[in-house]
């Protein structure tokens, strides 16, 4: 599914990744955690395209092709799905409108027909009960006027209406009540298939409480410093970051 | 940001649509302008009398007129001697059915989207296409003839009805009211002329098309609405032109009056040509236009959405006279290239109780300049009047420049004025999110872009809305940077 070698990458000329290497085959459930300023969301933002990341050296190949090169839209539409850790606002565009503007790029990538509204509609009242979204949101423009936890909803709404083949969860977890975490959690539990891969990247262990990850790496100081099963990410729940951080 | 630039490269560098010429052939008199041109336009069109009178008095306080000087825009000299007053496509006089038409002409029309014939019925819309000056087709006069509401070429009213014309012609916009209104009432050759009479809602909206097509020609197109007691009218008004190398002027005069409680919507789509993107060619579009809510509760509202043009210049306003009248102003101007645009509106308070909105957004991009300029006015007769003025721009990257000039002058405690303001530019993460989503770059740009000019959109007519949607995404596709 993701290949990631040897991976640099600098912002505004300062080195964030150090040389990262991750496999993520189909069906597997990786989770990066690390202390604040690790590089977590940078490795997200890169994966997803972003124009800031400046790639310095190694490779990314995604479904057997080089990942780098494309365009962020083309990452999209190729099934990468980046949940962002501050879903962005767009006044006056409404949900509806966004939403289906998307999900049809999607299908004319794919060759598919795109959705008439109708089809669309329908589409969208499916996948809104798996994250208890209110349907009133749908009416208002992107993101505008949501709370943090219906922000974070939405963007798992936008996941299941997506289907990605690679969904990366950047602090998905964050500022959402123990409920909310349960429903966004749920959702993406139910959106898993053999066949889809998730990356869940997380500050915190309680997230993986209910999305099990098979594998747990730490992130510090741009590199991968210690990967093992999910037992990892507790024991990093008992001990802290400062374990981390004596060690490198 | 690489990719965005390059982006900005190729979209602008896409075509302006509208750029074609049509092949007809044209009635046009010798470039220049003297006493003996404006006889000749008022011998040429048979008009009565005091339209000699009118345009010659016109001309005479415009030869004592200089340009204005005070627009934030850099106006290179205008020679206005060589410039052909009058142009008309010949095969006039008058069409008794679309077969008559010139089909050059037809094609024209078909290629910007105007057709003329059944689809315009079933559409409900009746049109008035004024192209090089000259009315050369109104549809849907009979129908709203039966309702009593005159609609026909600014000609035919003054063969038809001069009365009414003579009665209200200059009322809103005197003939010396600032250069290109002088101009314009010197030598208008054609325009769209509506009355309607009292107590009637007009069931369809009137529209006008114009059209520049001859080169080295100026268009002067003159146009008055009346609307009296108790009617409602809505008005439409789009414009097109062939790309040119040179500039071509078009100084415009738009007349609104609006009797005891009547209201008028009029809705401008301009797409004059814009220039190439190195700012070659391009209209320069001085216009002026002005309503008057002479009645008492009547009410004005000016919706234009402005993409072309190398040089705007143009203030729709109200003048608000009668007691608890209404104006309204909602405006979106988009500048790219080396566009300039100063433009928007004067709310002139004067009878009682008055109120005002108005909606500006400002949406700049490549090298352009795009400049809101308003006046709200409150006399002091005029007490416990109401103002609220919203002026927004939005930059695209960091060549273009937002201006804001808002004047406030009010003459009495009573009344309250509001004026708020910001300037923001386009978000990256915006950008970025829709990317994320399979939104390409022009899409996500066009979407955020019509989100932000919303509010001003929605007060178009449904079809209109449709086209300035289109239009607001081709004039900007890509020119993020």
């Amino acid at each position: 599914m993701l290949s990631i070698k040897n991976l640099y990458v600098s912002v505004e000329g300062q080195e964030i990744l150090k040389g990262i290497n991750l496999e993520v085959k189909p069906g597997e459930i990786h989770a990066i955690m690390g202390p604040n300023g690790s590089g977590k969301s940078t490795l997200a933002n890169v994966l997803a395209g972003r124009e800031e990341y400046e790639v310095t050296a190694g490779e990314v190949i995604y479904q057997g092709e080089d990942l780098l090169g494309k365009s962020p839209e083309d990452r999209a539409k190729e099934g990468i799905f980046l949940s962002f850790q501050y879903p962005v606002e767009i006044p006056g565009v409404p949900m509806v409108n966004f939403l289906k503007t998307s999900v049809n790029e999607h299908r004319k990538h794919r060759g598919e027909k795109e959705l008439t509204a109708g089809e669309f509609l329908k589409l969208m009242r499916e996948k809104m009960d798996l994250v208890d979204l209110h349907p009133q949101l749908t009416n208002r423009s992107v993101n505008e006027g949501f709370s943090g936890g219906e922000k974070k909803k939405n963007e798992i709404f936008q996941m299941a209406l997506l289907e990605p083949k690679l969904a990366i969860l950047d602090e998905t977890d964050s500022g959402l009540d123990i409920d909310a975490l349960k429903t966004v959690a749920h959702g993406v539990n139910a959106l898993k298939s053999p066949e889809t891969s998730t990356i869940v990247v997380t500050h915190y262990q309680r997230l993986l409480d209910y999305i099990v990850p098979d594998f747990v790496h730490i992130l510090y100081n741009g590199k991968i410093v210690k990967t093992a099963g999910k037992e990892l990410a507790l024991e990093l729940e008992e001990k802290g970051y400062d374990w981390i951080k004596k060690d490198n | 940001m690489a990719e965005q630039d390059k982006i900005l490269q190729d979209v602008t560098q896409s075509d302006y649509k509208y750029g074609f010429v049509t092949d007809i052939e044209t009635d046009i008199i010798e470039k220049g302008l003297n006493e003996e041109v404006i006889r000749t336009i008022w011998e040429k069109k048979k008009e009565p009398d005091f339209m000699l009178d009118f345009r010659l008095d016109a001309f005479r306080k415009w030869q004592k007129m200089k340009m204005p000087d005070w627009a934030y825009l850099k106006i290179p000299p205008i020679d206005f001697q060589a410039i052909s007053y009058y142009a008309a496509p010949v095969q006039k006089p008058k069409y008794n059915s679309i077969d008559e038409v010139d089909p050059e002409l037809i094609e024209t029309f078909n290629k910007l989207g105007i057709p003329l014939e059944e689809q315009k019925v079933l559409a409900g819309v009746a049109v008035d296409v004024v192209m090089d000056s000259v009315s050369v087709k109104t549809t849907f006069k009979e129908v709203l003839a039966e309702k009593g509401i005159i609609f026909c070429s600014f000609s035919d009213a003054l063969q038809e009805h001069p009365e009414l014309v003579r009665k209200y012609i200059g009322q809103a916009v005197p003939v010396a009211d600032n250069f290109f209104a002088a101009l314009n009432s010197a030598v208008f050759s054609d325009g769209s002329f509506c009355y309607i009479p009292k107590g009637v809602r007009c069931p369809m909206e009137l529209s006008t098309y114009f059209r520049i097509n001859a080169a080295n020609t100026g268009q002067f197109e003159r146009t008055l609405i009346v609307a009296d007691d108790d009617s409602y009218v809505s008005y439409l008004e789009g414009c097109t032109a062939p790309m040119r190398d040179e500039n071509q002027l078009h100084a415009a005069v738009v007349e609104i009056i609006a009797l005891d409680r009547a209201e008028v919507k009029y809705s401008t789509v301009q797409n004059w040509y814009p220039g190439d993107k190195d700012g070659i060619g391009g209209i320069y579009n001085f216009v002026t236009k002005r309503g008057v809510c002479r009645g008492v509760s009547s009410k004005i509202s000016w919706t234009q959405v402005e993409t072309g043009s190398a040089i705007t210049w143009k203030y729709p306003s109200c003048i608000l006279l009668g007691d608890n009248s209404i104006g309204e102003f909602n405006s979106v101007a988009v500048t790219n290239h080396h566009q300039q645009a100063d433009t928007g509106t004067k709310m002139i308070h004067i009878g009682k109780n008055t109120k005002s909105t108005i909606v500006s957004k400002g949406i700049s991009a490549g090298k352009s300049d795009n400049t809101y300029r308003g006046l709200v006015k409150v006399m002091p007769g005029a007490i416990n009047s109401r103002n609220f003025s919203q002026c927004d721009s939005l930059l695209l990257n960091d060549t273009c420049g937002a201006h804001t000039f808002p004047y406030i002058e009010v003459g009495n405690k009573s009344s309250v004025v509001e004026h708020e303001a910001t300037t923001s530019k386009i978000g990256e993460d915006q950008i970025f999110y829709c990317n994320q989503r399979g939104i390409d770059t022009e899409k996500a740009i066009g979407m955020i872009i019509n989100g932000y000019a919303k509010e001003v959109l929605n007060k178009l007519p449904m079809e209109f809305a449709v086209e300035a949607q289109k239009l607001l995404q081709i004039s900007l596709e890509g020119s993020v940077g």
